[in-house]
């Protein structure tokens, strides 16, 4: 199902606020998201479903705003491990290579794979399209449309789900 | 004529398209992480390949009809990347995949919950991802093996097939109490946990009663045990009660060496009676002997 027009029945909880974000401007990505009703082996509560997914997309716009502008001071927010470390080590790669790299979904097509019997991490995978465009002294150099699938592990905080592994490969 | 030059003009163009596909740039679909490889390029002149992905980004300078080499470590994380060759005006791009090695290397492995009561089916569950040298996560099915191992010797094995990075067991405690080894091994690698299986509630209890000093009498159960002949620890409740001419006293006593002991009131027809949560014991009705 589309966000943007079926969100509410399947993340009761945080959809309406959900949506709104998504629907607040054009250039936001469509998410998809299946049904969770048959992942294992922990059952999936509605609150859990909605901030997982809410969560994920946030790490997505993190990253974006992490890679695109060199800084890391917005990671520990949604990510953490080795999830983390990666992507500061890109951050300093860029720098020292002189370009930013921006990270824009088009969409998200999101299944939650597993949700781990005591509920200490959550496992999805993200067909996911989006535009990489590569800065060097403010000007484009090169830019790319990427269709790609994701695999995601996140792990529950105080505060939030926060991404432990987000590694892509060829849909 | 007309259609004659429409098809020199179409082939033309289909020759011009032909030309600006030639790819200067070729890249395997997919390198393994940490490993070296080279990629060739086409044309002449100087130009920079940009890869970059979330997990990496590098440049290196290139003399275009050359091959660029990429060391070993180079590119370790897994994930999909954009390879860009910035020559003049029209960069070219290609897509390629850094997947996980195929070693594993490190497994990160957790079972919950660290404690439980002996006895439980499916009680303790153990989820193990794994994850190659460089922190990248396996997605290629493994075979994972699980092993819960108890003080006394006995163990349970099985083992479960990762899916997406990841494989996962219940496993049933063990009957007799103590510390237990969880270990999730894969290849060389290894983890392992300690999960400590308490005794579970009382089984049954078994007291008894002799006169003691002062118009009283003792009560003393025998050892606690749960339905394991494990004993229950120390601190748990037992609740002594002593019923006479419809008036009712409760004494609650913490086990101490497996055993609660307490004193009442003497009086002959009480009837006198234990329990520990939902477990009752024998009653006796106390006369005077």
């Amino acid at each position: 199902m589309r966000i943007a027009n079926k969100l509410a029945p399947v993340l009761p909880l945080g959809g309406a606020i959900l949506a709104a974000v998504l629907l607040s401007a054009s250039t936001e990505p469509t998410v998809h998201v299946a049904p969770m009703d048959s992942v294992g082996p922990r059952p999936v509560e509605e609150q859990t479903q909605s901030s997982v997914i809410r969560d994920y997309l946030l790490a997505w716009q993190t990253m974006n705003e992490t890679l695109s502008q060199n800084r890391t001071d917005q990671l520990d927010t949604v990510f953490v491990g080795k999830a983390r470390e990666k992507l500061a080590e890109t951050v300093h790669e860029q720098q020292s290579i002189g370009i930013e790299t921006s990270y824009l979904p088009k969409s998200h097509d999101i299944k939650v794979v597993f949700y781990s019997p005591e509920g200490l991490s959550i496992q999805l995978l993200d067909e996911v399209e989006y535009d990489v465009d590569i800065k060097k002294g403010g000007q484009s150099i090169g830019s790319e449309r990427v269709r790609a699938r994701y695999v995601a592990v996140l792990s529950p905080t105080e505060t939030r789900w926060k991404v432990r592994v987000l590694q892509g490969g060829t849909l | 004529m007309m259609a004659r030059t429409l098809f020199s003009c179409a082939f033309v163009i289909s020759l011009a398209g032909l030309a600006a596909a030639q790819p200067a740039l070729r890249f395997p679909p997919s390198v393994e992480a940490g490993a070296a490889f080279s990629v060739s390029t086409a044309g002449s002149g100087d130009a920079t390949l940009y890869v970059v992905g979330p997990g990496d980004a590098l440049a290196h300078k290139v003399h275009l009809g050359e091959n660029v080499a990429f060391a070993a470590d180079e590119l370790h994380n897994a994930g999909h990347y954009v390879a860009i060759l910035v020559a003049g005006s029209s960069p070219q791009s290609v897509q390629f995949d850094v997947v996980a090695s195929r070693k594993p290397a490190a497994i990160s492995f957790l079972a919950k919950p660290s404690r439980l009561a002996v006895n439980r089916e499916n009680g303790i569950s153990g989820v193990a991802y794994i994850f190659d040298v460089f922190g990248n996560l396996m997605l290629k099915p493994e075979e994972v093996s699980f092993q819960l191992s108890d003080a006394t010797g006995g163990a349970q094995s099985r083992s479960a097939a990762s899916h997406e990075g990841v494989a996962w067991v219940q496993m049933n405690s063990a009957p007799k109490a103590g510390p237990a080894q969880f270990k999730a091994a894969l290849d060389s690698v290894h983890a392992t946990r300690v999960v400590e299986q308490v005794p579970g509630d009382p089984c049954s209890i078994r007291m008894s009663a002799r006169p003691a000093s002062g118009q009283r009498v003792l009560l003393q159960t025998d050892p606690v045990r749960d339905c394991s002949g494990n004993p229950v620890p120390d601190g748990t409740i037992v609740s002594f009660t002593e019923t006479f001419q419809g008036r009712q006293s409760t004494v609650d006593v913490p086990l101490k060496r497996g055993v609660a002991e307490t004193e009442l009131p003497a009086e002959n027809g009480a009837v006198i009676s234990a329990a520990a949560g939902v477990v009752l014991g024998n009653e006796i009705r106390w006369s005077g002997r």
